[in-house]
């Protein structure tokens, strides 16, 4: 028994034969390995030439710089396909390469860098990070204090950041500095080169949650780079951060559809397999209704993602706020399902040998990861009042 | 290099198939999709293009239904297909589908022909051989491994313990085993795969009448296995077991 698929009017047959591909692609490149990389704390890195090789890393990107020329509705079909292989943290991996860290440059950089960095990333060679978060600013982004002075034709770098996705073996990372004075507009994003003298990697983050992929705290002190590596203009980079959490946020929303899906496909498999007082879980009307209201939440979490999706794909102004709603409307409806799927598993569910509580743990921090739920509340609030 | 590459649309193997009562025939659904066997060949063929320049034209024989199967190859990066379809096809057999598919690589032009070995739903393994035949050009099975050389072509021939190697002056066609891993379609794949030329032709465009095939008289079902011997573990049952698996011969 599996999990019946409800039609979408914004999918089409390209795209329903693109999903067909990134489910294969799961199926044998991510899957076989889920547990062994979960342990690890990383997947390989070849996984990116590999996923590369498939289109997956340009999938949205300019055909130029080897993009695949897609649509942020591709995106999603693409992130709720990689997420179901059971390990949450490899699917973030590649994202946080492939759309957190690549579209401001794709989007605002001159054609030196993205010839220097967004092409051999598209192609799996580089590994991309966004870096923006500090110990002391994560919500407030305006509060960042890593500093870039300019001195001659470079920049001097000096500073810390935490929280980095692909912190530990990013080769480059798009990098939110201070270039001017306090507040939003003193902000600017360069693109750093992680060989550069100066520079270090700290802890790796151990984490509730997304095991597989590293998380790291970063050192910069005087590092140097050429001020050619700003990407578009000095001082606008707290506007390019923020319009670009649009992709990261419809990113997460998608994730969370795939991961309802395959919790419910898990799900139906596993009530109408168990039998309890002489008949399968299905039969019980409190599972029915469950396994009701866990499709209406998660049909509900596609229609807004689709819709969010549509809008920046038709760079709406209104994109942001539907893609707030489906961000802050999928990190709660995923948890719902998780915690579900968890209790209709009774003891089972709590064995680490099946997939359920890697999955419950993994989606704790889809309220707090692209912006929490509050703060979704927020962007959702200044545009209603 | 010209290549012309078979691929068979075939119904999704992961629903059962279902034979018409009255010519024993598979019922083809509208959303056939690419025969999994033939993703090497257009692999193969795809590969000996980039490296010389070449194309690679897909000819299938079967109802076009959704041309699901035909542009999921396309997909992989095949610039062109020939597909023939035509109800006086229904139920040709491998000799009739050599005869029609060569006939269109005739009058399309070919410098080298690759195809599976077996295909998954018909699986006679006989269709391409009598190809080579009809084409006059020498065939090439079971590679493994196909490079282009200057007017020829060299294979590995997979064997039982090892391999052979095999070459051949073009034009000629290849078998190729499905050890050969082909690429994923990608998502501009996919775009472009729908603006693709698909020619569709009949019999009569490649001037064949005689359409004459086998006719299957009935299908039996597969006698239902009988259960097997379940043997008490009282300590002693490995005997018993090993002397069930030395009848067997298989110890
Ligand atoms: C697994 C993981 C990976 C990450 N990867 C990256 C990465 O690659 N790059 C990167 O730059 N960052 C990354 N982050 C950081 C992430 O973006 C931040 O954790 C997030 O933005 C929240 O910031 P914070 O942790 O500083 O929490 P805080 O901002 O300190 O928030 C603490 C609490 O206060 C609430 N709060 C904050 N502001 C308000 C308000 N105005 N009104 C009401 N409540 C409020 C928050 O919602 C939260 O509940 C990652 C985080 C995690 C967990
Ligand atoms: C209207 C119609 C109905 C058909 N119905 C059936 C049916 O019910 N069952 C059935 O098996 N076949 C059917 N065919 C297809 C055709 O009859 C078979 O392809 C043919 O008999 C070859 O048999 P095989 O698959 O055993 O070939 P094999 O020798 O096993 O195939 C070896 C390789 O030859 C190539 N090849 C084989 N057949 C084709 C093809 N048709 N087009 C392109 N390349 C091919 C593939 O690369 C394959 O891997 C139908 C065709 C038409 C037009």
């Amino acid at each position: 028994m599996s999990y019946p698929r409800q039609p979408s009017r914004y999918l089409d047959d390209d795209l329903a034969a693109f999903r067909n591909m990134v489910a294969s692609f799961v199926d044998l490149e991510i899957r076989p390995h889920a547990d062994e990389w979960e342990a690890a704390g990383e997947f390989p890195r070849d996984l990116y030439t590999k996923a590369a090789a498939a289109g997956l890393l340009g999938l949205r990107y300019d055909p130029k710089w080897g993009g695949g020329g897609g649509s942020f509705l591709a995106t999603c079909v693409m992130c709720e396909e990689l997420i179901k292989g059971d390990t949450v943290g490899t699917a973030v991996g590649l994202l946080a390469q492939s759309e957190f860290a690549l579209s401001v440059l794709a989007d605002e950089g001159s054609d030196r860098l993205k010839e220097e960095y967004l092409a051999p990333a598209i192609r799996g060679e580089l590994i991309g990070a966004i870096g923006v978060s500090e110990p002391g600013a994560g919500s407030d982004v305006a509060a960042i204090t890593t500093r870039a002075v300019r001195d001659g034709d470079d920049y001097v770098i000096s500073g810390q950041k935490t929280f980095i996705t692909n912190g530990t073996r990013a080769d480059f990372i798009a990098l939110a500095v201070r270039t001017g004075d306090a507040g939003p507009r003193g902000i600017s994003v360069v693109i750093f080169p992680t060989d550069t003298p100066g520079f270090a990697v700290g802890r790796k983050l151990e984490k509730l949650g997304s095991r597989a992929s590293d998380t790291a705290e970063l050192f910069f002190d005087e590092c140097r780079i050429p001020t050619g590596n700003l990407v578009g203009e000095e001082g606008m980079g707290m506007r390019y951060v923020l319009s670009h959490f649009g992709g990261e946020r419809l990113v997460i929303s998608a994730f969370a559809v795939g991961i309802m899906e395959r919790l419910i496909d898990l799900g139906l498999e596993y009530a109408s397999a168990r039998q309890v007082f002489g008949k399968p879980l299905t039969d019980f009307q409190t599972w029915r209704h469950r396994f009701t209201e866990m499709a209406t939440r998660l049909e509900a979490t596609r229609t807004l993602t689709y819709q969010a999706a549509d809008l920046l794909d038709a760079r709406h102004g209104s994109g942001d706020v539907a893609v707030s709603m489906a961000k802050l409307y999928a990190a709660g409806a995923v948890q719902f399902v998780a915690s579900e799927i968890l209790q209709l598993h009774g003891g089972f569910g709590q064995m680490e040998e099946s997939a359920i509580p890697r999955y419950y743990r993994d989606v704790a921090g889809f309220s707090v990861g692209a912006g929490t739920t509050e703060i979704q509340r927020e962007i959702i609030a200044a545009a209603l009042i | 290099m010209n290549i012309a590459v078979c691929v068979k649309q075939i119904p999704d193997p992961a629903t059962p198939y279902e034979l018409d009562d009255e010519n024993h025939w598979i019922i083809r659904p509208e959303d056939q999709v690419l025969d999994d066997t033939d993703r090497s060949g257009v692999e193969v063929a795809l590969q000996l293009a980039e490296a010389t320049e070449g194309t690679v034209t897909l000819y299938s024989m079967s109802p076009s239904g959704t041309l699901q199967g035909i542009r999921q190859a396309l997909a992989m990066g095949a610039d062109a297909a020939v597909l023939i379809d035509d109800p006086a096809l229904k139920g040709a057999d491998a000799l009739t589908t050599a005869r029609v598919l060569a006939a269109a690589m005739q009058q399309e032009g070919f410098d080298l022909v690759i195809a599976g070995t077996e295909s998954t739903d018909g699986y006679s393994g006989i269709m391409p051989q009598m190809m080579s035949e009809i084409l006059d050009v020498p065939c090439l099975s079971f590679a493994r491994k196909v490079d282009a050389g200057d007017g020829s072509v060299t294979i590995e021939r997979q064997t039982s313990d090892g391999f052979d190697v095999v070459e051949a002056p073009i034009p000629a066609l290849i078998t190729v085993t499905a050890g050969i891993e082909p690429r994923y379609p990608t998502f501009k794949g996919i775009m472009q795969a729908k603006s693709k030329p698909v020619t569709t032709l009949t019999s009569a465009d490649l001037g064949i009448t005689n359409t004459v095939h086998q006719v299957i008289r009935s299908v039996e079902p597969v006698a239902a296995r009988t259960a097997g011997e379940i043997i008490e573990d009282d300590g002693e049952a490995y005997l018993r077991i090993i002397e069930v698996l030395e009848q067997a011969k298989v110890v």
